[in-house]
């Protein structure tokens, strides 16, 4: 092989620079300040403490599983049969359903809570037809309802673009070996769209165990989530401690859980974004 | 079964679109009301342009964008290119996970490491406010990073071997051949790394929470302070004009897709033409 | 022929993660040669056309140029020009820009650039073409785009790798006429990397036949085809019968039970040797007047010959003939003595030149195999 010219082996030193300084710099400070105290010295305190907070864990565990597994129940038919539409319908609904994920999160979540606040439109029509009015915001059905509507469209696209991408002739494969078309989709389908699913299943779970406006806006400031407890801690400057410390074993076990489910699939890695 | 599927997709479409449409809607109310339509007005339009620091907020979320994905992308293109040409198995590793640890990691510790970095690093030199424009650049150039690789990595890696050589065959150097053949070949690559980084800073709320001061508001930012306690209009005119610029953002785009290549052809053409 | 030797590879050897590529290779290239690399794939052909190129750097062995070392020159550097396997044209220019690609980078006044081109554009028969878009052209179109852009900034050598592997069968043959054209009317030395033995006998001054990593002989296309140097050349340019055969004396060959008259000595007493016979060369008698007798097992048709294997005391010959002969039928096979080449025994005898598992459909595979791998 030919021998790398000198500028092959420049180019990327900016970025090597820029990486170590604002990628890796940071990580190391989160576990600096997760580690010490105001003084600069070395402590466990933090971290031990942790326990006190694994009722937070607990709750936003609990919602962003459920949001990530209702995403994947609706999000994996709706790809099914989007996939399955003729071509000028599926680049329509393409941008349709990109659409959502250009929008602002402060927008759309800020727009959901419009619909369900008690002075809403969703209260007004049912007052309108004779029911009584709903509290929506301050339930854990909002703080849910409100991931998966943010999210849902991260859910769609990858297992969609990995149904597209799916070869027909499997399919016709399948069925000519006597597969209807429900055995189809079980055993062909499924299997081979894998991939899409993870990255899928990633890109909903990750935001929405860290979010901290959903819960905000639609929890009505009732619910204590992972994001709401670090957002908290940064506005004193005494608390840091505190919250690097979380924010460390939160990114830690999203490493882990990242980890694991691309050992289920090779493709896990190429997120669709 | 057809008909099961179509009404399927039109219903989820529907409550995807649902509270977009009422705020769009709603921006238009005369009255206050979140529960009716009492009649056209744009009063909350005027309201909003009334208002100064909206403006200087979209002006801060233009300036901060555009820097930020310039500098992105002149970093993660040569940063590509050799990661691309690297041999080393290792070294091309460690590259690749070092970039993607901004697009795994959720926002908030993002967020929250960059502040820490920036406090960390204000306590050592003693120094006093820190946070503002420089940091906002610093977080989103970072967090846009592992995007513009995304986008021009695999063209890199597409490119065919023989159009370097080719290059070098034809008495390029190897930088003049990285500015005449491998830059434009991998230029539409770099186009949507810069367009995604552009509106990857527009929208970024998460991040710029943790690492700006009050002096320095972006949109989203302002959204927020905005959004904080109550219902406010005017947040429902400029969503929806947010929302129509991105609209008219995507379309100009798909278009402009389309436009390039007949473009490029004609001017090919007329570069002939003139030679002649 | 100009005798002044332009390239001069001296011991080159090469490998990748402990696998040789090039095992020590000596060769000569002469000004105005057209040298064609023949081998299989894998053989080292490519790797050194790269070297030539300055694509790729020996491990040992040093490449001269003009008598001058020349192995750490980079390739922009060297007065050599390469057309690519797969052309390599860039996608964001046309023809014109392509073209005067190098031109440019030589800074050359555009009067002079436009002057250029046009000429090539001549020569390679694409006048009119200047504005259109690579990406529009037929493969061999591109073919010439390619070959132009080399030549126009006229190298002294020329070197071309698998330049028509791509194209279908009737283009190749053009482009062959036209290559050995160019190649006459600008003097400029070509290096022709190939796996089609045809495409090297028909263009060639010289053949290099390749294999492992070695080169097994050096030679005019006649030469190479006539007087093969071991099993491995006789069967890869050509078909050949390589039946194993003892050097009774000079002039005297013994094979198959039967001894023939030949024309060549120079070989020990009894000497084991590699005989081989053409398929073209033996012709078929009736079994009494035979020098040999066999049995036919397989009748092709090919338009301008049958061909025919033949088993003749378990061993099958492949013999071409303009005379139908039935499968299951008897036959004598008869020899002229000019027909016999003796070779020593080498590494490959015994591998080759055999068609008792010969089938045109295997033939076909290996070939398709081949080329993928070339890619």
């Amino acid at each position: 092989m030919k021998k790398r010219s000198w500028f092959e082996r420049i180019a990327a030193a900016p970025y090597v620079a820029w990486s170590a300084m604002f990628i890796i710099g940071p990580l190391l400070f989160v576990l600096f300040f997760a580690l010490t105290d105001a003084d600069g010295s070395f402590t466990p305190d933090n971290i031990l403490s942790l326990p006190s907070y694994s009722h937070t864990f607990g709750i936003s565990l609990g919602f962003s599983l459920i949001a990530t597994v209702v995403c994947l129940l609706i999000g994996y038919p709706l790809a099914y049969c989007m996939s399955r539409m003729s071509e000028r319908a599926r680049s329509v609904l393409t941008i349709l359903l990109m659409l959502p994920m250009w929008i602002s999160l402060l927008i759309r979540t800020y727009s959901l809570m419009a619909l369900l606040d008690n002075g809403g439109l969703v209260n007004s029509l049912l007052v309108g037809i004779g029911l009584p009015k709903i509290t929506f915001i301050g339930t854990e059905g909002a703080v849910i309802l409100g991931m998966i509507y943010d999210f849902l469209p991260y859910m769609v696209l990858p297992i969609y673009t990995s149904m597209t991408k799916l070869d027909r002739r499997y399919l016709e494969a399948a069925s000519d070996l006597g597969c209807n078309s429900l055995q189809t989709l079980f055993k062909v389908v499924l299997p081979l769209t894998m991939p899409g699913v993870i990255s899928g299943v990633t890109m909903v779970f990750v935001p929405s165990i860290s979010t901290f406006y959903i819960s905000q806006k639609l929890g009505g400031g009732v619910f204590d989530l992972l994001g709401d407890t670090i957002e908290r801690q940064f506005q004193l400057a005494d608390t840091y401690y505190i919250g690097a410390a979380i924010s460390l074993v939160m990114m830690i076990l999203i490493l882990i859980s990242l980890a694991v489910m691309n050992k289920f699939s090779d493709g896990g890695e190429d997120i669709i974004v | 079964m057809k008909f099961l599927s179509r009404f399927y997709i039109a219903i989820i479409f529907l409550l995807l679109y649902a509270p977009i449409l009422v705020v769009i809607l709603f921006s238009f109310n005369e009255s206050g009301s979140l529960s009716s339509f009492t009649g056209f007005s744009t009063y909350w339009y005027s309201d909003l342009f009334r208002n100064d620091e909206a403006l200087t907020a979209l002006k801060n979320s233009l300036i901060l964008a555009i820097s930020s994905s310039l500098l992105a992308t002149v970093l993660g293109t040569f940063a590509a290119f050799s990661i691309s040409r690297a041999k080393n198995k290792y070294y091309k590793k460690i590259m690749e996970s070092v970039s993607n640890i901004p697009m795994m990691n959720p926002d908030i510790v993002t967020g929250v490491s960059m502040m820490l970095l920036f406090v960390g690093v204000a306590q050592l030199l003693s120094a006093g406010s820190y946070l503002g424009f420089w940091t906002m650049l610093i977080a989103h150039t970072t967090f846009n990073l592992p995007y513009v690789i995304l986008s021009v990595l695999p063209k890199f890696r597409q490119m065919d071997k023989s159009l370097t050589e080719a290059a070098l065959d034809l008495g390029c150097t190897p930088v003049q051949t990285f500015f005449r053949v491998e830059l434009p070949y991998i230029s539409p690559g770099i186009v949507s790394g810069l367009m995604m980084s552009f509106t990857l800073s527009l929208d970024d709320f998460v991040i710029s929470h943790f690492v700006s001061s009050p002096d320095f508001k972006t949109l989203p930012l302002y959204i927020y302070t905005q959004t904080a306690h109550e219902v406010k209009f005017s947040m429902y005119a400029l969503c929806t004009l947010l929302i129509f610029a991105i609209l008219v953002l995507l379309i100009a785009v798909n278009v402009a897709g389309s436009m390039g290549e007949h473009r490029a052809r004609k001017k090919a053409g007329n570069q002939m033409r003139g030679g002649n | 022929m100009n005798k002044n030797v332009l390239i001069r590879l001296n011991g080159i050897a090469k490998s990748y993660d402990g696998e040789t590529v090039l095992d020590h290779i000596d060769l000569e290239i002469h000004d105005k040669e057209f040298v064609t690399l023949l081998g299989p794939s894998g053989c080292g052909k490519t790797t050194t056309l790269r070297m030539i190129g300055g694509f790729e750097t020996p491990d040992e062995g040093d490449v001269f140029f003009d008598g001058k070392r020349f192995n750490d020159v980079p390739p922009y550097q060297r007065q050599v020009n390469t057309v690519f396997q797969r052309y390599a044209l860039f996608p964001h220019l046309n023809v014109f820009d392509n073209i005067a690609f190098g031109l440019r980078i030589q800074k050359l006044p555009d009067a002079q650039i436009k002057e250029k081109v046009k000429e090539m554009l001549a020569l390679v028969n694409l006048k009119g073409f200047e504005r259109r878009k690579v990406g529009t052209l037929s493969g061999g179109q591109q073919q010439r785009v390619a070959i132009a852009r080399a030549l126009v900034n006229q190298p002294k050598v020329l070197l071309l790798d698998e330049p028509l592997a791509a194209l279908d069968l009737k283009l190749r043959k053009d482009m062959q006429n036209e290559l050995k054209n160019i190649q006459h009317q600008t003097g400029i030395t070509f290096i022709y990397v190939t796996h089609d033995q045809e495409e090297a006998l028909s263009m060639s001054d010289t053949v290099v036949v390749m294999a492992h990593g070695r080169i097994q002989q050096i030679g005019t296309p006649t030469d190479i085809y006539n007087e093969p140097i071991n099993a491995f050349v006789a069967d890869f340019i050509g078909e050949s019968n390589i039946v194993d055969g003892h050097m009774l004396e000079d002039y005297r060959v013994r094979l198959a039970g039967h001894v023939f008259d030949c024309v060549d000595k120079g070989f020990a007493k009894n000497e084991p040797v590699d005989v081989v016979i053409r398929p073209e060369d033996v012709d078929v008698v009736a079994p009494e007047k035979g020098m040999l007798c066999g049995l036919v097992t397989g009748v092709t048709f090919k338009g301008v010959h049958y061909e025919i294997i033949v088993d003749v005391k378990g061993f099958k010959w492949m013999i071409q003939t303009t005379d139908f002969v039935a499968e299951g039928e008897t036959i004598g096979l008869s020899i002229d003595p000019d027909a016999f080449h003796i070779m020593k025994k080498s590494e490959f005898s015994g591998l080759f030149g055999d068609y008792s598992s010969f089938s045109d459909e295997l033939e076909m595979l290996s070939n398709a195999e081949e080329e993928i791998e070339e890619e």
